[in-house]
């Protein structure tokens, strides 16, 4: 496991669009950035939600896609070399003896740093679960939502759920492993990229899988097998066959372990000041969507001011001896150094 | 204007209509349990409401990304709509909506 543990300055978690720029701002003011995020890319909501909606709001850019500014913060922050922790969740968060901050993640990856930043949106992207009675029983031995290793489906009785790119991905990709498979959406029309749309139904007209257009309605089975779903279709209510759910509904925003770091929340967002953006543990800061003060706005130019400010305190506490310049990118040779452009 | 929105409870609740204003937006200033993560740009489904028969009709069709979208909510009826992609107008003046489940 000694690979997997680090120290640094700062641990930034959420590689949204904040959490990307207190990376500038933290590294202008010599502090070395590591990140944590659930999702496998960084962009936060921007990456995940609308990559390719407009962005309309932030300054100096007339419009933007949610990819695009997030590519162009990447850019912006490479000089300072962030280290990421991708698809991981930061799940404690504990105060070492020595003083720092030390946060482990879901995967066994441990962060020492002294100072905390939580950038957190909303929240940890996970799966969106439908709403099926005993749901809970089941997951993890015969419903779920993601495949890690494809040979733990090997040989089962599967039924995919959705009608997107993971949904169809999965449909064609595990059939060959697969004893028999099925596919449920709600309608005959699926969003997935066309070639995958087609090889789909390829294996449909082959008799490969077994489409059915219908909704999930009831799980059946006992002591977490499952036996078969029941669904809703268009003539009534039957049931598919099989001991394996994947569930493909997209994601939804859950603020996750972040209630248990022992900091003050107010309706599931963090209380800040408007000095530092420090919570009422010091050393522990919440920028971006996460946080809440008076007259708080929800905007990624928000966020953006939040990390200047709060990286000013960071500095604080990483070089308690050292004195804070403040300078401009236009006119230090010290900053331009620092981003390589001079 | 106004709308009435039924919440998971079976409670309605009387709203005062704006005009131009989403009805999503309508329903979360007035502080009802609706998640609308995306903030009402048609990206994640979570402000799926059921609209009253009566006045299924009297809306402007679905897009198809309000289709497409409507993918990633569950328990979709005929009657399913994204009450970010619904406008209040004059014409929506008494819309009854019912919030989906989450």
């Amino acid at each position: 496991m000694s690979e997997n543990i680090f120290s640094t300055d700062a641990v930034v978690i959420g590689a949204g669009p904040v959490g990307l720029f207190a990376v500038f701002e933290l590294g202008l003011l010599d502090m070395e950035t590591h990140l944590i995020d659930i999702l496998d890319a960084p962009g936060g909501q921007c990456a995940e939600l609308y990559p390719e909606k407009p962005i309309y709001d932030i300054p100096g850019i007339p419009v933007c896609s949610g990819q695009d500014l997030t590519d162009k913060l990447l850019e912006q922050i490479q000089p300072f070399k962030p280290t990421f922790h991708l698809g991981q969740m930061a799940e404690s968060l504990i105060k070492r003896e020595n003083g720092k901050w030390q946060v482990t993640t879901d995967i066994g990856t441990v962060i020492d740093a002294t100072v905390v930043v939580i950038a957190a949106g909303g929240g940890s992207f996970v799966p969106k679960k439908p709403p099926l009675r005993g749901l809970d029983e089941y997951e993890g031995s015969s419903v779920f939502y993601s495949v890690r290793k494809m040979e733990q489906f090997r040989g089962k009785n599967i039924l995919i759920a959705g009608g997107g790119d993971s949904a169809l991905d999965w449909t064609v990709n595990l059939h060959p492993v697969a004893k028999s498979m099925a596919l449920v959406h709600r309608r005959d029309e699926f969003r997935a990229a066309p070639d995958t749309v087609n090889k789909m139904r390829a294996l449909v007209d082959s008799g490969g899988i077994d489409l059915h257009i219908a909704q999930l309605k009831e799980l059946k089975g006992a002591e977490g097998k499952l036996q078969a779903v029941s669904v809703k279709g268009s003539t009534g209510d039957y049931n598919i066959p099989c001991d394996t759910l994947l569930a493909f509904f997209g994601l939804t925003m859950k603020l996750g372990p972040v209630a248990d770091f022992g900091i003050s929340l107010n309706q599931n967002l963090i209380p800040v000041d408007t000095e530092k953006f420090e919570t009422d543990v010091p050393g522990i800061f919440a920028i971006g969507d996460i946080n809440h003060y008076p007259g708080k706005l929800k905007l990624i130019l928000s966020g953006f001011h939040e990390a200047a400010l709060m990286s000013q305190q960071a500095f604080r506490y990483v070089y308690p001896e050292r004195r804070l310049r403040f300078q401009y990118t236009t006119s230090s040779s010290d900053l331009q150094a620092k981003l390589g452009v001079s | 204007m106004k709308i009435f929105v039924t919440d998971r409870q079976g409670v309605e609740h009387e709203i005062a209509g704006i005009d131009g204003w989403q009805i999503m937006e309508l329903i979360r200033d007035e502080g009802l349990p609706i998640k609308a993560e995306c903030g009402g740009s048609c990206a994640c489904a979570t402000c799926h409401v059921y609209v009253d028969r009566a006045w299924i009709d009297k809306l402007e069709e679905k897009g198809e990304e309000e289709i497409d979208m409507l993918d990633l909510a569950f328990d979709i009826q005929d009657s399913s709509r994204l009450s970010c992609q619904l406008t209040m107008t004059e014409a929506l003046d008494g819309l009854k909506v019912t919030l989906a489940p989450e």
